[in-house]
């Protein structure tokens, strides 16, 4: 944010801060070690406002749970800076030093009065303003937010409400104040700092900045394109159009994790030339031209992931690979030299050391001593005698310009539910969702045994269970506008009227992503995976429905 | 503006120990005193991640002004302190301490500092005869106060009893269970907040129970084996590392242990794997890393079995 694509705060500051806003985030769930540090904050006497539509584990710890309806998050976003403006509570010094856009801002949260919020987001008038003043007043406020907030088709637009929130009451920039996506995997922070998303280049820099592109071209000897690359999405999009015929996947497993997967799998079988490297035969691979089997390489080679914190750590090879499999960088390698370039056999710190030489302003003084002796450091760390960054931004709250650079931008987004729409045909909201013991398409968790782990099952609320006439345990048809899965039905005290819910880690017991919406932002590319429209159907006795993709 | 977390700014005070005199910090334990003067002072419930709870007394110092010994790990001290080490009365009341524990609980997998604070302080436990037979499976968590014979004098009491295994994580082997509270703490407050488990009954027949004595999968416990991560005697352990030592192809000596980080989320948590024959073992983290404090979860703790699946590659 504000130029930089990660979160503001070090952990430790939630346990200095005066407010936890969590907003759809189960960290008690999905985050556990960051919520300890939560729990710590709450110990000292912080309070908690917890956003999600389901009565989380998380919720449960919090002073407000605001249990929205999927999908209006911008809305309850705009209801609360539109209570915080009425009640004379906006931050007026940091917005006019280190801001821009507040006019704007001002008229597009206009019409959000607490009454209108509440009657879209279904929270109670109430709970919106006292969140919304405690938020405005706390001294110090962490606002919190994972993939409640980014898995739906207007996902940047989500997260700019939020950061709009925090630019309105100047929760940002200082110790206990901040902005801070929980990211969703070990090393995604990693992956986009080192140019794995299509529009930067490593260390953050813009692909289309002519200085920038010039600096890695000279050290590269290459001519880097000048426009944006494709995001995921855009790549099924253009294997649609048959523009890309070949694939190469690393490390992903999009043939289980896409939204309306039987349409990925169609478009992933349809390749001309489909190339996966990981470290199992995943479902991915069953579409696969080439294997490449590669080492996991948190345990089985050398490297470095960043964390949400910013915080770049080393990981070491504690085992020996199995079978055939070697590090990512060694088949890489091997594969340039095969295509014609000579790129040496380089060491994992070697790799690293040239990433330092380019990456100037954020990694340039991580020397692997550095990360060995510190205990990792969090980027921005421009030099080796730089301590690193816990705190970001806190040049907006210099007095003189200069220092305090370019002004934070308000965004005045505009609040659209989700698209696929609830009707007659499909009234029912489904949302995907993250328990404790298992981890995403379930590759890596599905490898050890958990007590806590139980039939994966479509979860709804009491009420509406018995509307339907189904009892806990039965196995019902769960239909989309895509297509149909069957599920057992389990009674959940987590979910409320209208409002299911199914995890992803399970696909071979339910394959839920034959129903989910590959609707997706055009910003981030992310689907909107929380928002699926269903209906529930009981199974006629004796009779197995056929189900797409059985 | 730029904020810079200095925490408290804290006067240095002098205490005295052993006729020495040391300067430290306000708020710092007599331990760290002795800790930085490189004195070897036993503890058993005292860990750098958990709060003091004063449970086992074996880490006591006399302090000039009061009449009980002072647990060291959690008295702060005092500027003008006058601590003794080297007394009898420090000395007997730490060999009694090791002797009774010893006498009723299997120390042998307590690790190398316990056994020598044994041979340094002379703790005796077969002095108080044979070890009496140990309790049926379950028995011990079902006692109740009041219920007990006069002891014949022949055998030593023990807390001997079967190892508890209901669940594929972690086993339960409370013959070596000292009551220390780490588990407790490490379950409650001080880092999971989860409350699974409390101490249960009165003197001898206390024990560490979940609720109601039920198995672990029918009480609130969600794997986060933090409660492993302090165990000082071995009565928590995975159930991988008690089946190795059954199987008597536990090695410690030829285990490594490498520092990475967790696969799982973006939290980054800082894991030691402990390795064996190329087969991780063992996950525990740094006490003093600043992400994790040394606890983990499930995943990180318990998840990385998919790596040595190697016979079912793919299957999930």
């Amino acid at each position: 944010m504000f130029g930089a694509g990660g979160g503001t705060s070090a952990y430790s500051e939630v346990e200095d801060t005066d407010l936890v806003l969590l907003w759809g985030s189960n960290a008690r769930e999905t985050h556990p070690i960051y919520f300890h540090h939560v729990l710590t904050g709450l110990r000292r006497g912080a309070g908690m406002y917890v956003v999600d539509p389901r009565r989380t584990a998380t919720a449960r710890w919090a002073r407000g749970h605001l249990a929205l309806d999927v999908g209006t998050d911008i809305a309850l976003a705009h209801g609360m800076g539109r209570a915080i403006l009425d009640a004379g509570l906006e931050n007026r010094a940091f917005i006019e030093r280190a801001t821009t856009g507040f006019d704007e801002y001002v008229r597009a949260v206009e019409p959000w009065t607490l009454e209108k919020t509440a009657e879209v987001t279904g929270v109670d008038a109430d709970l919106i303003r006292e969140t919304a003043l405690a938020y405005a007043r706390a001294d110090r406020a962490q606002l919190c937010w994972t993939l409640g907030i980014t898995e739906h088709h207007n996902a940047v637009d989500n997260v700019r409400a939020l950061i709009d929130l925090a630019l309105l009451t100047g929760h940002v920039g200082r110790w206990g104040s901040g902005l801070v996506p929980l990211r969703g995997q070990n090393n995604v922070q990693g992956g986009g700092d080192m140019g794995a998303i299509p529009n930067r280049l490593p260390g953050g820099y813009d692909v289309t900045d002519d200085g920038h592109r010039a600096r890695f071209d000279a050290a590269w000897g290459s001519a880097i394109p000048p426009e944006k690359g494709l995001h995921l999405s855009q790549m099924f999009e253009a294997m649609e159009r048959r523009e890309i015929r070949a694939v190469y996947v690393v490390g992903e497993n999009p043939a289980e994790s896409e939204a309306d997967v039987a349409h990925a799998r169609a478009l992933l079988g349809g390749l001309d030339h489909l190339v996966v490297q990981d470290i199992f035969r995943t479902a991915t691979a069953e579409f696969a031209d080439v294997v490449l089997p590669s080492c996991a390489d948190w345990c089985e080679y050398e490297g470095t992931v960043t964390s949400s914190e910013r915080r770049v750590q080393r990981v070491r090879k504690a085992i020996e690979p199995p079978g055939l499999a070697r590090p990512d960088t060694e088949i890489l390698c091997d594969l340039a030299r095969r295509l014609g370039h000579d790129w040496g056999t380089p060491s994992p710190e070697e790799v690293w050391d040239e990433l330092r030489s380019l990456s100037l302003d954020w990694h340039a003084g991580m020397s692997y001593a550095r990360l060995e002796a510190e205990g990792g450091l969090q980027w921005p760390c421009p030099s080796l005698d730089h301590p690193g960054t816990p705190t970001m931004h806190t040049r907006l709250w210099e007095r003189d310009p200069a220092l305090r650079g370019t002004p934070a931008p308000f965004a005045p987004v505009v609040h659209a539910g989700p698209l696929d729409e609830l009707s007659p045909e499909f009234p029912l909201r489904l949302t995907t969702v993250r328990r404790l013991d298992s981890y995403n398409s379930g590759v890596q968790t599905g490898g050890y045994t958990s007590p806590l782990r139980r039939e994966e099952a479509l979860c709804v609320d009491a009420a509406d269970a018995r509307a339907l006439g189904v009892h806990d345990g039965e196995r019902v048809r769960v239909v989309s506008r895509r297509g149909a899965v069957e599920a057992p039905v389990r009674v959940d005290a987590a979910a409320r009227p209208g409002l299911a819910f199914i995890t992803p880690h399970f696909s071979e017991q339910v394959d839920v992503n034959l129903i989910t919406n590959e609707a997706w932002d055009p910003q981030s590319g992310t689907s909107e995976f929380k928002a699926t429209a269903i209906r529930i159907e009981k199974l006629a006795v004796g009779a197995r429905v056929p189900v797409a993709g059985a | 503006m730029t904020t810079v977390d200095l925490g408290t700014i804290r006067r240095l005070v002098s205490v005295t120990v052993d006729d020495v005199e040391h300067r430290a910090p306000e708020g710092a334990t007599i331990m760290d005193v002795l800790d930085d003067a490189g004195a070897d002072t036993p503890r058993l419930c005292q860990a750098p991640n958990l709060t003091p709870v004063n449970a086992c007394r074996v880490c006591v110092v006399e302090v000039e002004g009061s009449r009980p010994l002072v647990p060291s790990c959690a008295r702060k001290v005092e500027d003008g302190m006058v601590v003794r080490t080297d007394t009898e009365r420090v000395a007997h009341s730490r060999k009694m301490v090791l002797e009774l524990l010893a006498s009723a609980n299997d120390l042998s997998e307590a690790g190398d500092d316990v056994a020598r604070w044994q041979i340094e302080y002379g703790a005796d436990p077969e002095r108080y005869g044979p070890p009496g037979p140990p309790a049926a499976a379950g028995e011990r968590g079902n006692r109740h106060a009041g219920h007990h014979g006069i002891p014949d004098g022949e055998t030593r009491a023990t807390v001997a009893q079967p190892v508890t295994v209901d669940n594929d994580l972690y086993v339960r082997d409370y013959a070596r269970c000292i009551l220390c509270y780490k588990c407790v703490e490490a379950c409650g407050t001080d880092a999971q907040n989860t409350f699974a488990i409390a101490v249960a009954g009165r003197g001898f027949d206390a024990t560490i129970s979940t609720e109601f004595a039920v198995p672990l999968p029918d009480s609130a416990c969600v794997y986060c084996g933090n409660c492993i991560g302090v165990c000082p005697t071995g009565a928590l352990k995975s159930v991988a590392e008690h089946e190795r030592r059954e199987a008597g192809t536990w090695d410690p000596e030829g285990e490594t242990v490498t520092t990475t980080v967790c696969s799982f989320c973006g939290v980054g948590c800082s894991l030691e794997l402990h390795v064996q024959d190329n087969t991780i073992v063992n996950v525990t983290s740094p006490s003093d890393h600043s992400v994790t404090h040394g606890h983990l979860c499930i995943k990180g703790r318990f998840g990385f079995q998919h790596v040595q699946n190697v016979a079912s590659p793919g299957e999930h």
